[in-house]
């Protein structure tokens, strides 16, 4: 029973890691193919079935006046907009989730929980409902296909998830260590920045994850909300299937593109295979 | 100079958490505030620390207004009956963390440290994290942690309900040295419990609370010996006391279909309807006794726990030995009549076999 339990488990861990772990060799090699070894005949092996060609990378980095696509400045940009949209959010749903965790709010019929529904509710809805008033939004104020309006759009998205998650893991921290502060000298600012916020680290970590995720892969709202002063990196990766497919190069993009988030990936398991993450509070 | 509250009222929702409490709490003193869960124990000592205020009333310590002055600026400690400690921190940052806030130097937080570590029994423990003690040592951390601070006024919340059995007696008995040698003579010591043996051997100050009201103050010895109500007389005795309807003629005490010899203290009463209480250890075994049926049978260290029944009638004896008894089985058993207590129709004291003081 043990022995058929440990074979069927491992049996299951090996093909679901070639499950996800095959389209990563398939983008790595063509990444290195030329057209040639792309559409004429099946290869598999480098050196063997073709000749590896830095090709497909170099197209990326390349200006598009020298035949590249320049895939760079949309890079940066990606990264700008959801770093700092994720650390506004992380940082506005912080201060608003513990507030709504530890106070009691009353106007008219509006209770904490109204309060936590209504960012939340942001995200119930389909997105492509939120496309029009943002994009009349964007461009009453002039911020349509800007970096900073890009931001702003970011920051409705994912504060929500900051706040819903830090609601959550603030509800688990006894409200007793507040007090034990407060009655250990601490005004409720120091209570906040000296006691709670430094144990709720590993939430922190968790929306800041989620935020990054959502931030890095939204395509939507990159594409209808930009034109041509700012690119995003989703939309450029999509833009460059054109007429023909450029395989090689849309490999290498895609790529690059989930490199960040293997990063964050990696840095997060580290607190996630510790049981660290509820652990830290009892 | 003295802690002093009057009136205090706090009724956050329909119910009373704290009704019109006064009291009078003098330095170098121990109180205990002995109360059942939801009796307003913890209201009480979150209004002295500043964590609620109250509706109504006045608390004023050293002739300061209290009322006006933050919880963060009273010099309070308090230990919690979960136990409360910084979990980022380790040992000795946890205990230096009240001294940090206030500012008081290295060499003296170096001291008290020490001190108050091995005032609880904890010295060695520095370095470790929270999470590595056990539940004993994490309260004996947030004892050590108010004991540093040598705050004036030092509350301790249930300290001890959360742990086991064992613990709990190891550690009241550690308290107690504690409060004796270990506080200065400006300390006030607020201590919460639902547990009337721990008021008795903290041997201090009592005040009785039930729904927010304060039904009884007085040092613990007059608590036990003359509970001026029925409430408190329940309250301060575990097993809770027994209470029975019985009529006083003559030398006779009658409850249902039971007749017993009127004791000696008892002969200035008038013949009518009481209330009569007695201890559960003040039930014996005894052949000679009345006949009651066993509805329940607890055996709890030493002791046991019989759970008896005769018609309507319901008691509780304790048996200072352990014995095995049977759901249903009949024992035999005897009041002991010289440790009756009368109280009226309207629930108050009116003898008790150490003599009233007052009604």
């Amino acid at each position: 029973m043990e022995k058929l339990y440990k074979f069927l488990k491992y049996t299951f861990i090996i093909l679901w890691t070639v499950f996800i772990v095959a389209p990563f060799l398939w983008a790595i090699s063509t990444s290195f193919k030329d057209f040639q070894s792309v559409n004429s005949k099946v290869t598999y092996i480098p050196w063997l079935d073709f000749e590896p060609t830095l090709e497909g990378w170099r197209v990326l980095v390349k200006s598009p006046a020298r035949g590249g696509v320049d895939i760079v400045e949309p890079y940066f940009n990606s990264l700008f907009v959801t770093c700092t949209a994720s650390l506004i959010s992380i940082v506005l749903g912080t201060l608003a989730a513990y507030a709504l965790s530890r106070f009691t709010f009353k106007a008219g019929f509006v209770r904490n929980n109204d309060i936590t529904f209504f960012f939340i509710s942001q995200r119930i809805m389909p997105p492509i409902v939120l496309s029009i008033p943002f994009f009349i939004f964007l461009s009453t104020i002039g911020l349509l296909d800007s970096l900073i309006g890009l931001v702003v759009v970011y920051i409705v998205l994912l504060m929500p998830i900051a706040v819903w998650i830090m609601v959550d893991f603030f509800n688990r921290v006894p409200k007793e260590l507040d007090e034990t502060a407060l009655i250990d000298g601490c005004n409720p600012y120091q209570a906040f920045y000296k006691v709670v916020l430094p144990n709720s680290i590993p939430g922190l970590i968790v929306a800041g994850m989620f935020c990054i995720i959502f931030g890095w892969i939204d395509f939507f709202f990159a594409f209808i909300l930009t034109f041509t002063e700012v690119q995003l990196l989703p939309v450029k990766v999509v833009a460059l299937n054109s007429s023909i497919t450029p395989w090689w190069s849309l490999s290498a993009s895609a790529l690059i593109s989930v490199a960040p988030l293997i990063i964050v990936a990696f840095i997060v398991e580290r607190y996630l295979s510790k049981g660290n993450l509820s652990g830290a509070l009892k | 100079m003295n802690l002093i509250g009057e009136n205090i009222t706090y009724k956050p929702d329909d119910q009373f958490h704290l009704n019109d409490v006064s009291f009078n709490f003098k330095k170098g003193n121990l109180y205990t505030i002995l109360g059942r869960t939801l009796s307003g124990k913890t209201t009480f000592l979150k209004t002295i620390a500043g964590l609620l205020n109250p509706d109504s009333g006045n608390l004023s310590f050293e002739d300061n207004d209290f009322i006006k002055i933050p919880v963060w600026e009273r010099n309070v400690a308090m230990v919690y009956q979960q136990f409360i400690n910084y979990p980022h921190l380790n040992v000795y940052e946890n205990i230096i963390f009240p001294l940090k806030q206030r500012k008081i130097s290295e060499d003296q937080i170096k001291k008290d440290v020490e001190e108050a570590l091995k005032t609880v029994g904890l010295a060695g423990f520095e370095n470790r994290k929270i999470q590595e003690l056990s539940g004993g040592q994490q309260q004996r951390v947030a004892l050590a942690r108010s004991l540093a601070k040598k705050a004036k006024i030092l509350l301790l919340d249930e300290p001890l309900v959360n742990l086991d059995y064992k613990l709990r007696e190891q550690l009241r008995e550690e308290f107690k040295r504690i409060f004796t040698q270990g506080l200065s003579e400006d300390t006030i010591l607020i201590y919460s419990t639902t547990d009337p043996q721990e008021v008795m051997e903290l041997n201090g100050e009592v005040i009785v609370l039930d729904e927010g009201k304060v039904l009884q103050k007085g040092p613990a010895k007059e608590i036990f010996e003359n509970p001026r109500t029925l409430k408190v007389a329940e309250i301060s005795n575990d097993p809770p006391m027994n209470i029975l309807k019985g009529t006083k003629s003559s030398e006779k005490l009658s409850f249902e279909n039971i007749l017993i010899n009127s004791p000696s203290h008892f002969k200035n009463l008038s013949d009518q309807v009481y209330n009569f209480g007695i201890r559960a250890s003040e039930i014996n075994l005894d052949d000679q006794g009345e006949e009651f049926e066993i509805e329940l049978a607890e055996i709890s260290g030493s002791e046991t726990l019989l759970h008896l029944k005769k018609g309507d009638s319901k008691v509780i004896a304790l048996i200072e030995e352990v014995m095995n008894f049977k759901i249903h089985e009949k024992v035999k058993i005897k009041f002991n009549e010289n440790k009756l207590y009368a109280f009226d129709q309207n629930e108050e004291l009116v003898s008790s076999p150490y003599g009233v003081s007052h009604g």
